[in-house]
């Protein structure tokens, strides 16, 4: 360290001292490294996810029949409670008890083990920092420290599937009362390990936002006013404030529920509250209201974390393979911005159903209405932009374009359930299943693929395979709407979520009204649907390790010609990521601009130094 | 490498970035209490009329805390001006007296913990009730309380100001039904008490334990880099003036009304 | 301020008016400490004092908390002469608050208090 410089602007040629391999890979304070931790921890437990709805999916198709290959398995780790006998004798039918298991740490999994530590921690991590022209994060060692608490935080819900009574049950809603009596109140049990793993989730989440808020507003680059800004970092600082800000009274309620669940208090069990016919021992006067508005105060801005990573994502694929700046950027920042605001005042459209009275209903239901108008904004934007543009195809654009529409069923379907009356019909229905799953799968992770794609040359400086890229989207794209399209129609029918049998319980049969054969049969082409979405992955996978060593090598840094600064960086960019400090002169789109022989400019070139071959000017 | 703007500000914001790092998680702490906050208003406007207790906690020891930790605040800001005034030892000892105040604080927070723990309500078979701290002469065969006797559970519901010194009464245990001392689970309003008061326990344990390692083993770092350690000083210094205003609100809300 | 590195230096270097605005801010916290202790008998008095009316007695407790309150974050965490990037941070976050605690409030309000009109 040199103390004499107070310099604060100026990175230096330190003669580095190399880091062993814990500090460098296990330790590190680098935010591409721990980008990238969070990336292939958020893969496995994406996959991880996946698997439990797999053997979910087989449970609604085939209701009591024993899952083919793991279900003897699973008998063996998990024991008969949880896994029962079919008629032929096999092991392997997941019972009521442990569909709800997979069910509720399917969703907790995926949300917040999964999908928001890609979205914000590992491609926040990896690009925010590159894309402002900032040698790290602000806070380098609370980054460490965040990835370290989001780690112990899946541990923690990865082995609450392992101990007597199994994974939390009760939805990952977890609402109060079912939270505390289910599993027979024996205690410490799987919700317990629920609470405690959001606690460290939690924490990690708002370390992180802290982090990221800091380093956007404090370490942009000269120049890089905020208009400047790529999409991407304002998507994810609006994401930051988001998580700073929502995720505290999850934590107070889920303090509260730990209280009720160990200590016996009654914050959420009313007074009179009879278990099995028993009434509780506890002193009454709680509300279980209260917890389902501590819970959706977070999580509704919780969808919009899940979101705004991506249509940043979307943004910057798009901008790059059209040529062309983006259309609106003005209105998509100041769109994104109201989003973040109006997504804390519109949370008991969650709750239509519990009884509220109507003013407080209608305020709620015309909240909602507005939030919509950003998205369309947002989306409608990202339409024109690809008018009159020469669109490149490639995997990332495929990924992208099949964004656009996907999130738009998403969205719109998600207006009758925003309408308090509509909602009537399908609260807790299939119908809501198949919103949010549009959203999130061939809309979220849609953008996260792209994305891969897209950096995987910053990275590793090589392309993956694009065949195989081109199958994988185009055979997902397929078996992702197979999959979701129809639970549409279940839930219009009335077909109510988490039901371990399919519906079976509640189909017509001899005159007595119910759901249709032909419903609840729909069971069995989406289950297949999901097996086949599962093998898909596979070439992915496959492509995704294969191509670290032996992909198509770039043969420059920037093989796309993109204009942002995560562009103009060595591959992969060294700790510091940049030699010189960067200056901004323009826009973050600066594509076909006319008079220019190249049809784009990179922001922080400085004015009239274009360069006669692909190569980087500020790189000496 | 060095992270820009660590401890000069940057100059359009005037901020340095631990400053508007620690206001950032200050921000989402109001949001943490004030969503327990939130809990106590809504558990309490929702209580059945007449089962909500009041005066259950000591006006004085309360009044004593919100005094120490008031005076801690205002060490801790003296503290942080003696170092902008280059005196290091003024410093020691202004801060010396924050960390010897939240030890009264903790200490005295102990205490009241610990009398609502020997604070029982006994419900006889007779159907009276007993209510008082458990006294040193309980045995397997008796239960010796500093106490009353009431006749429903109601009765138990306004507490006293002032505590006058109770009678002791003794209880044969083949009379007793229930007995349960006044720990979180005794009725929401404990319930409440101990999350608000332990939570924020544990943020002036926390902000003791940092501003005592900047004060003692990290004290080095003032001959290297003197802006630094005040930047350090000042961000937890603001950590610990948030403390004192929770316990601002947390004192009349819990005590007093 | 002027800021070098050994000790002695920091304790010599630093100029008159830095030390002469130094002690005016100390006489201000010390001014606003003896306020908030004064505020603090004054919540205690007040509340033990029958208004024959809950409300009023929590609308007092809650003024004088809140003016306490306003004293310890303008005067010792510096909001007063803090920048506008902090304050847009906290208004945004005190919005959210309240929102948070009015709507919850509103939706479970039925047969309690709290008069919707």
């Amino acid at each position: 360290m040199q103390p004499e410089n107070h310099s604060d602007s100026s990175v230096h040629n330190q003669p580095h001292h190399e880091l062993g391999f814990w500090r460098k890979y296990i330790f590190s304070t680098d935010h591409k490294i721990i980008g990238l931790q969070y990336g292939v921890t958020a893969l496995l437990f994406m996959f991880f996810g996946f698997c439990l709805m797999l053997m979910m999916r087989w449970q609604l198709a085939y209701p009591g029949k024993a899952l083919p290959v793991v279900g003897n398995l699973l008998y063996h780790v998990l024991g008969a409670d949880m896994v029962g006998k079919d008629a032929a004798g096999n092991w392997g039918v997941i019972m009521p008890d442990l569909y709800n298991s997979f069910g509720a740490m399917h969703g907790t999994i995926m949300v917040f083990l999964a999908i928001v530590p890609l979205a914000f921690g590992a491609f926040g991590n990896f690009v925010t920092p590159l894309q402002i022209g900032a040698p790290d994060m602000t806070f380098p060692r609370v980054n460490m420290v965040s990835y370290q608490f989001y780690f112990m935080g899946g541990v923690i819900m990865f082995a609450s599937f392992f101990i007597p009574g199994g994974a939390a049950q009760s939805g990952w809603t977890s609402y109060s009362p079912l939270a505390t009596v289910t599993a027979g109140s024996q205690h410490p049990n799987g919700q317990t390990f629920w609470i405690m793993g959001m606690v460290c989730l939690i924490n990690s989440s708002l370390l992180g936002a802290v982090n990221f808020i800091t380093t956007i507003i404090q370490l942009r680059a000269k120049g890089l006013t905020w208009m400047r800004l790529p999409f991407f970092v304002w998507a994810q600082f609006v994401t930051a404030f988001l998580l700073l800000l929502a995720f505290p009274p999850l934590e107070a309620a889920s303090v509260l529920q730990l209280a009720d669940n160990l200590l016996h208090t009654s914050f959420f069990l009313p007074t009179g509250l009879m278990v099995a016919g028993q009434a509780l021992h506890v002193s009454g006067g709680g509300s279980p209201l209260l917890w389902q508005h501590l819970f959706w105060f977070l999580g509704h801005p919780e969808v919009y974390v899940l979101i705004l990573p991506a249509m940043g994502i979307v943004t910057e694929i798009i901008a790059n393979n059209t040529r062309k700046p983006i259309w609106g950027y003005r209105s998509m920042v100041y769109s994104v911005l109201v989003i973040g605001f109006l997504s804390f005042i519109v949370w008991a459209h969650h709750m239509y159903l519990t009884g509220m009275g109507t003013r407080i209903a209608t305020f709620f239901q015309t909240t909602t209405m507005m939030i919509s108008i950003p998205s369309v904004i947002i989306l409608t934007a990202l339409f024109i932009s690809l008018w009159g543009a020469s669109i490149r195809i490639n995997t990332p654009m495929l990924f992208a374009l099949g964004f656009l529409p996907m999130f738009g069923i998403g969205g719109l379907t998600g207006l009758p359930l925003g309408f308090n009356a509509s909602d009537i019909q399908l609260h807790d229905t299939y119908y809501v299943i198949a919103h949010f799953h549009y959203i999130v799968a061939p809309g979220t992770i849609f953008a996260l693929f792209g994305g891969i794609y897209f950096w995987y040359p910053k990275m590793t400086g090589r392309f993956m395979n694009e065949f195989w890229g081109k199958a994988h989207f185009a055979l997902s794209f397929i078996f992702m709407n197979l999959i979701f399209m129809p639970m549409f129609v279940q839930g219009l029918e009335g077909m109510s979520r988490r039901m371990y049998d399919g519906g079976a319980t509640y189909a017509e049969s001899g005159g007595v009204v119910g759901l249709s054969k032909y419903i609840v049969g729909l069971n069995v082409p989406i289950s297949h649907a999901a097996f086949a979405l599962g093998l898909v992955q596979i070439p992915f996978i496959i492509n995704f390790f294969y191509s670290i060593k032996r992909g198509r090598l770039t043969h420059s840094d920037n093989p796309w010609g993109a204009t942002t600064l995560d562009w103009q960086t060595p591959t992969p960019p060294p700790h510091g990521n940049f030699d010189k400090p960067m200056e901004v002169f323009r826009g973050p789109y600066e594509y076909s601009v006319p008079g220019h022989a190249r049809d784009f400019t990179p922001q922080n070139e400085p004015e009239g130094q274009e360069p006669s071959i692909h190569g980087n000017p500020v790189r000496s | 490498m060095e992270i820009p703007y660590a401890v000069k500000p940057r100059p359009d914001t005037g901020l340095y970035n631990a400053k508007l790092g620690i206001w950032l998680f200050l921000a989402s702490e109001v949001m943490l209490f004030g969503a327990l906050f939130s809990s106590y208003i809504l558990l309490r406007v929702n209580a059945e009329e007449g089962t909500w207790p009041h005066h259950w906690l000591n006006i004085w020891l309360g009044m004593t805390n919100t005094f120490v930790l008031i005076i801690s605040s205002v060490t801790v800001v003296l503290g942080w001006a003696s170092l902008k005034m280059g005196k290091f030892n003024r410093y020691k000892f202004y801060q010396g007296i924050t960390l010897l105040c939240a030890l009264v604080f903790l200490g005295i927070k102990s205490f009241e913990y610990h009398d609502k723990f020997m604070h029982y309500e006994i419900h006889l078979k007779d159907g009276r009730i007993a209510d008082g701290h458990i006294q040193p002469g309980t045995t397997d065969k008796t239960v010796v309380l500093d106490g009353r006797y009431v006749a429903s559970h109601a009765d138990l519901m306004e507490g006293e100001v002032h505590h006058e010194k109770e009678p002791e009464i003794s209880i044969p245990r083949d009379q007793i039904v229930s007995m349960e001392n006044y720990g979180p689970w005794h009725n929401t309003y404990t319930a409440i008490y101990f999350t608000l008061t332990g939570l924020h326990a544990l943020h002036v344990i926390g902000g003791a334990i940092v501003i005592f390692a900047i004060w003692g083993p990290l004290a080095k770092v003032w001959e290297q880099d003197p802006e630094r350690y005040t930047n350090r000083v000042e961000v937890s210094g603001l950590f610990w003036h948030f403390v004192d205003l929770v316990w601002i609100f947390l004192f009349p809300v819990l005590y007093l009304l | 301020m002027d800021t070098t590195h050994s000790p002695a230096a920091a304790a010599g270097a630093v100029s008159e008016h830095a030390v002469e605005e130094a002690r005016k801010h100390i006489r201000t916290y010390l001014i606003v400490g003896f306020a908030l202790l004064c505020g603090t008998i004054m919540t205690v008095w007040a509340s033990l004092i029958n208004f024959h009316s809950r409300e009023i007695n929590i609308a007092v407790a809650l003024t004088i908390a809140c003016t306490k309150g306003f004293l310890v974050a303008g005067f010792f965490m510096h909001l007063i002469s803090e920048r506008k990037m902090i304050y847009a941070v906290l208004s945004v976050t005190v919005f959210f608050f309240v929102a948070l605690m009015y709507l919850t409030l509103f939706s479970m309000a039925d047969g309690s208090i709290i008069h919707i009109r």
